[in-house]
């Protein structure tokens, strides 16, 4: 009884580093795939497509009342300290460097990660990469590749538009509705806001999209390897779950190790 | 015989957990001639297939292609030896996203130099032969699955290959459509003169076209080279597997 | 109609995600891409400017003129800092140039306060009246404490 406790926890404990090697190699794969010719430029703009321009509408709203939300509460916090000039500062600082890049990547896997998930755990199922390994394509640099420098490309230029309109958001609730002064609100957000905050967006976005495709795109890859996951259709709804799970907490966690090192 | 087998399986050990897939199994396959592999679900068939074509590795054992040992291949080499293979996948397993010229071209854009009007003389050509002109603009999605089926023999021809490996092609498929895809076969055999492997259920109608039959049971392998022996085997499973793939067949027989 | 192609969705969803990367670095950065045009850079000695950023703002009688541009630590311990500021706004050589807070929690800002010289300073020029950042505990202690 004891025995075999034991040795279910070694077997656990080998099956989770058999996987995260797994998934170390998968993604070295990918980028020897990417320094392959032929690139695929027009199935990476697909991908972009797909990706990034569709997530517009999405990233739009989440924006705009994250935004809204920031001036309302930040509004009545800071009025205890009479500062509300500081409004400004503190909508644009919380989106450019934890509200941005974080909600935008959060998006982003549920809409684009959990299809891109779906999308290759069902090429998996159907022997689809099967297929193309035995026409001596390799899946890495036709499949994925584009995939990979889509979201990363596309993940950092949502964040910034994530960021914009967040702060028009803020302006509105804030100076619109509350009645912040105008130029206090603009005159404090450019005074706070310097360089590195921006550019600690931007890595930790790049970052979070290497995340989330690495994630998604690995998942499905490996759909029929997955322990637990059952097969065929099942193994693909619970494998597109662990994905949007996995990349979520690690986004969260990746989020905590870039601002200890950046800030 | 005096030709050297294209494939050869030696000593070849699968296992999946505690099952024993595949027991030190053996088999030599002759160019241009055609092998269908039998055997109840669950018996390793598709397994055999996956470690000929190199996408799994044996436990232990070697599997030649032309005399050269895949298992101990790196990714060049195979691809250079994947290029005298042509497989028919189970679901066809055509690439959704692309039309059904663009799955068939596929192989050509990838693996040739060929320019756009030569690669689309030769997808066309392809696709009139198979009685899929009218149908190249469409997606996998709204084919049927004997459709499908040819759309993936289209695409498994275009680099002329040597060895054709179909794994039950036409399971799913209605007794006429079965008998059309069996056509196709014998018709592009005839043409290109693949060496061919079959994975299928289909015993009674994939006796005419093979040369050999071999059975998987219990992980070992049954050869033989005169498909009617197989009735007369000796081994239960065996003749379980008859009674129950072919009945009719060993009815009748038995009635004379 | 003309099917919208791909080509064209993607450039304008790049283009629009440039423009606001180009915005926030713009109106937010400390500097613009302009700025150096458009401005002259003076440097000042501080006791300590304890808080004050780089991008920290600079104004005249309330209106902002510039920003800080860089600080290091100079000669004798004293903090060096470097302004940029608007080439409209003359600043004279006896002008004072002092570490203020906005609001009791706010950020550090530099005031500077004008003399009556006729000299102007130019790019690369120094202003030598300084005052330092009143450190807010500093004054508590004492307060409390009374003198050290």
């Amino acid at each position: 009884m004891l025995l075999q406790r034991i040795e279910n926890i070694g077997e656990l404990t080998l099956y989770y580093l058999h996987d995260l090697g797994r998934m170390g190699l998968f993604l070295l794969r990918t980028l020897r795939g990417g320094v392959q010719q032929p690139f695929r430029f027009r199935a990476m703009l697909r991908q972009i497509r797909e990706i990034g321009a569709n997530s517009m509408g999405v990233i739009f709203f989440t924006a705009a009342f994250t935004g809204m939300v920031l001036g309302l509460q930040g509004y009545y916090t800071l009025r205890k300290f009479g500062s509300e000039g500081m409004l400004g500062s503190a909508v644009s600082l919380s989106l450019l460097r934890e509200m941005g890049p974080v909600l935008t990547a959060l998006m982003v896997t549920g809409r684009a990660g959990s299809a891109m998930c779906a999308e290759v755990g069902i090429m998996r199922n159907s022997e689809q990469i099967d297929a193309l390994e035995c026409m001596a394509i390799d899946p890495f640099r036709y499949l994925l590749m584009p995939k990979f420098l889509a979201t990363m490309i596309s993940l950092p230029l949502l964040t910034m538009v994530f960021n914009v309109v967040g702060i028009f958001g803020g302006y509105l609730a804030g100076v619109k509705l509350l009645g912040v002064n105008p130029g206090a609100f603009f005159n404090g957000m450019e005074q706070s806001v310097v360089n590195k905050d921006i550019i600690m967006g931007l890595v930790k976005s790049l970052v979070f999209g290497l995340l989330i495709v690495w994630i998604c795109t690995g998942r499905g890859y490996f759909v029929h390897q997955i322990r637990g996951a059952g097969y065929g259709a099942e193994a693909v709804s619970r494998v597109t779950t662990q994905a949007v799970v996995i990349s979520s907490i690690s986004i969260l966690l990746w989020d905590y190790i870039l601002t200890a090192i950046l800030l | 015989m005096s030709e050297d087998p294209i494939i050869q399986l030696r000593e070849v050990v699968k296992t999946f957990g505690t099952q024993r897939v595949l027991d030190r199994v053996n088999l030599d396959i002759y160019p241009g001639r055609t092998t269908v592999i039998a055997g109840g679900s669950g018996q390793g068939k598709s397994v055999t297939l996956k470690l000929i074509l190199g996408l799994m590795k044996p436990d232990s054992g070697s599997i030649l292609v032309h005399g050269r040992d895949i298992t101990t291949m790196n990714r060049r080499e195979m691809n250079e030896i994947r290029s005298h293979f042509g497989v028919l996948f189970q679901g066809s397993a055509l690439l959704d996203s692309l039309s059904v010229f663009d799955n068939v071209a596929l192989p050509l854009q990838e693996r040739t130099t060929l320019g756009r009007e030569q690669i689309r003389k030769k997808v066309l050509a392809t696709l009139i032969q198979l009685g899929l002109i009218g149908h190249e603009e469409k997606f996998p999605a709204q084919l049927s699955g004997g459709m499908k089926k040819r759309v993936g023999l289209a695409r498994a021809l275009q680099l002329q290959p040597e060895i054709m490996l179909f794994d039950e092609p036409t399971t799913g498929l209605d007794p006429e459509k079965t008998m059309e895809i069996y056509r196709l076969f014998h018709e592009t055999q005839g043409k290109f003169g693949y060496t061919a492997i079959i994975v299928s259920h289909d015993i009674p109608k994939v006796f005419n076209l093979a040369d050999q039959v071999v059975v998987l049971n219990r992980g070992k392998l049954v050869t033989f080279d005169n498909p009617e022996d197989i009735q007369l085997s000796q081994i239960p499973e065996i003749q379980a597997f008859v009674k129950a793939t072919m009945g009719h067949l060993y009815l009748s027989s038995d009635l004379e | 109609m003309k099917k919208i192609n791909v080509e064209l969705v993607v450039g304008i969803f790049m283009i629009a995600g440039f423009l606001c990367f180009v915005y926030l670095s713009l109106q937010l950065g400390e500097f613009s891409l302009f700025a150096a045009d458009r401005s002259y850079t003076v440097s000042a000695d501080f006791d300590s400017i304890s808080g004050l950023k780089v991008g920290a703002i600079l104004e005249i009688a309330g209106v902002n003129v510039g920003r800080v541009s860089a600080i290091s630590l100079g000669k004798n311990e004293r903090a060096q800092v470097k302004m940029q500021i608007n080439k409209e706004v003359p600043v004279n050589e006896d002008a004072i140039a002092s570490v203020r807070t906005q609001g009791i929690i706010g950020d550090k800002y530099i005031r500077i306060s004008l003399g009556g010289s006729e000299v102007t300073l130019k790019d690369g020029g120094r202003i030598s009246e300084t005052e330092s950042a009143i450190d807010l505990e500093e004054m508590v202690s004492k307060y409390i404490f009374g003198k050290v």
